[in-house]
């Protein structure tokens, strides 16, 4: 069933059922009495199908996803690594899965040791005091954290800064985050390996500057080595630091961002901590700040009676509140179940692996792919695509062709600083059989645009749909039912 | 090899600049065009707005990536090329002839800071 390509929709018969609801026997419920201008005039539009197909419908689309679960997925910053198993044991537990946020925290003191254990287990891996639990996801931490920041300015009645340095270099979340937050982006170049070019940033630290992102290592994958002297600098002016934890994998149990002088970081527990990562995840995105900050992290939060008893506190100096309750809870029990199941001894080899996997690669590739910056790289690299460039096979064409061998395309055309980058990032969690094979493709896919370029400039061949229309994807797309019709018509 | 025609003057952001009297119609390279791949928006200043030399006046964004667009000159601008709004992709089929902008340019002077077609060329191959 490869080819199965049906909506529900189009599935649907009128007047099939897949259900049979009892007769009625409690009225309507006040339900009659709701006013004529809340009710819809017209009835929705909703597949009417039978169970066997929906169960079939969904099962079909299933088996057409790529995931971790099926093949490697070496897409650079996005750190997918397996998800272990047992982490969805731990969160289906029912005594976990069947608490209320509204009940009384007499009753939910298992639920909210968890959340405090977790948040101290990452204070320790992050080198920092304290951490909220309570963001969703990635980019809301970095909203949150850079919250913390301006709340930290603020409650000093230092109202002139205003201002967030972001490397050029910098994931695309960061100069988004520091304007929905309302500061006021300034980029700092950097050096042709991706560090930061301290005497470009020397002349904008003023008392403008609220402070500086960086993720370390850096985009190309590359450690910062004068972060300690950054850090100083930023200090100094009055600044703080915040760390993007989107690279935090290979640094994991051996290198920690407070010690570096970070003030305040994020974590991707959907990346680092091995929880499940795209398609809706959920994610969770954790944020620490060193003691002076605590004060200001988001409501609610979890604290620990001096008699053991957890409690839900609300904090005056907060921030506010920037979640529902305390975040997504499911996800923070399976990166509690991670860490646990590594232990102390284990996470410290999380970095060493995913940086061995990586080099591994790097090493083995460059002699048919463009490696622009030397050297060992952390856990991540980014090769300037194919090294023999008059073949006219692009970045794009190689990520479709992986398809066709089953592999899912690295990242392409990020970081900026290359005109044809490919970000390969092969996680701890692969055997080397699976990078030899990774690496067999790539040499292959190199031969093929040397000998028969065309075959790699129309790829994927093999795949349910071949090369998609991006133009009009981005320019005019077709997002549900109605638009479809409409546009068949 | 992309192409660059020689009368006109270049930034090193890849805009090219065309001035006759005071008027100086702006847009991107074929350089650029071609790095950014198929354009699927071009966002453009509004007329009357102020640009000033070296200040990003709107964006391009491709299936690739999101580009800020630098003005090379100062001015008022006079005049934006609608088609444009509808057909970004116009962009891509000839860079030199599908201009961005129109500026009153308000120190033509300006206009010497930039790169010739040679010394543009130049950047080009790096």
């Amino acid at each position: 069933m490869k080819t199965y390509d049906k909506l529900i929709f189009e599935l649907s018969k009128p007047g099939r059922k897949g259900y049979s609801l009892p007769k009625n026997g409690y009225g309507t419920n006040g339900l009659s009495a709701i006013p004529d201008t809340l009710l819809r005039e017209t009835p929705a539009d909703l597949p009417e199908v039978s169970e066997l197909e929906v169960v079939r419908h969904f099962t079909n689309l299933s088996s057409k996803n790529f995931g971790v679960d099926t093949g490697f997925y070496p897409l650079g910053s996005c750190t997918m690594k397996y998800n272990p198993k047992i982490n969805e044991e731990i969160a289906a537990l029912p005594a976990f899965n069947n608490i209320h946020p509204l009940q009384d925290a007499e009753t939910a003191q298992g639920s909210l040791e968890l959340y405090w254990n977790l948040q101290k287990m990452l204070s320790n891996i992050a080198g920092l005091a304290e951490f909220t639990l309570n963001p969703y996801a990635g980019a809301h931490g970095e909203l949150t954290g850079l919250m913390v920041m301006r709340q930290y300015h603020i409650s000093r009645g230092d109202h002139k800064r205003t201002k967030v340095i972001v490397p050029n270099s910098a994931h695309g979340t960061n100069p988004a985050s520091a304007m929905v937050a309302g500061l006021e982006v300034i980029e700092v170049k950097s050096k042709p390996n991706g560090s930061i070019d301290v005497e470009d940033l020397k002349p904008l630290l003023d008392d403008t500057i609220a402070g500086i992102m960086m993720t370390n290592p850096n985009t190309l994958g590359m450690f910062e080595t004068e972060i300690l002297d950054i850090a100083k600098l930023v200090h100094e002016a009055g600044g703080l630091l915040y760390y993007d934890g989107a690279n935090l994998n290979p640094l994991l149990g051996k290198v920690r961002p407070g010690d570096m002088g970070f003030d305040i970081m994020h974590i991707n527990l959907h990346k680092t901590f091995s929880t499940p990562h795209g398609g809706g995840g959920p994610g969770s995105g954790p944020v620490g700040v060193a003691s002076h900050l605590v004060k200001y992290l988001p409501n609610p939060r979890v604290k620990k009676n001096v008699d053991g008893k957890f409690y839900v506190d609300f904090g005056e100096d907060s921030l506010g509140n920037i979640s529902t309750f305390l975040g997504n809870f499911g996800v923070m029990m399976k990166a509690y179940a991670y860490i646990l199941t590594l232990g102390k001894e284990n996470i410290k080899n999380v970095g060493p692996l995913a940086t061995l996997n990586a080099n591994y690669i790097k090493e083995s590739l460059k002699d048919d792919y463009l490696l622009p910056i030397e050297g060992v790289c952390k856990h991540e690299f980014v090769f300037d695509g194919l090294k023999d460039k008059s073949t006219g096979v692009t970045t794009l064409n190689v990520a479709k062709r992986l398809l066709d061998y089953g592999f899912h395309a690295p990242t392409i055309y990020f970081p900026l600083l290359f005109h044809e980058s490919m970000m390969i990032e092969p996680t701890e969690t692969e055997s080397k059989d699976t990078l030899d094979e990774f690496i067999d493709v790539m040499h292959k896919v190199a031969k093929e645009a040397r000998e028969t370029p065309d075959e790699v400039i129309n790829a994927p061949l093999t795949t349910i749909v071949r090369k998609l229309d991006e133009t009009t994807a981005a320019k005019n797309p077709i997002l549900n039912y109605k638009a479809l019709k409409a546009n068949k018509k | 090899m992309s192409k660059i025609l020689e009368d006109l003057r270049y930034a090193d952001s890849h805009e090219w600049v065309k001035l006759e009297g005071d008027i100086a119609t702006i847009g991107i390279s074929d350089y650029a065009q071609h790095a950014l791949g198929n354009i699927v928006y071009v966002d453009m200043p509004e007329v009357g707005d102020e640009v000033s030399q070296g200040e990003d006046f709107g964006a391009v964004e491709s299936v690739k990536a999101a580009s800020d667009l630098i003005s090379p000159v100062s001015g008022e601008v006079i005049e934006i090329n609608e088609a444009l709004e509808d057909e970004p992709e116009l962009v891509n089929q000839d860079p030199y002839s599908n201009w961005i902008m129109k500026v009153k340019v308000s120190d033509a002077s300006e206009i010497d800071s930039l790169l010739d077609a040679a010394a543009y060329a130049k950047i080009c191959e790096e």
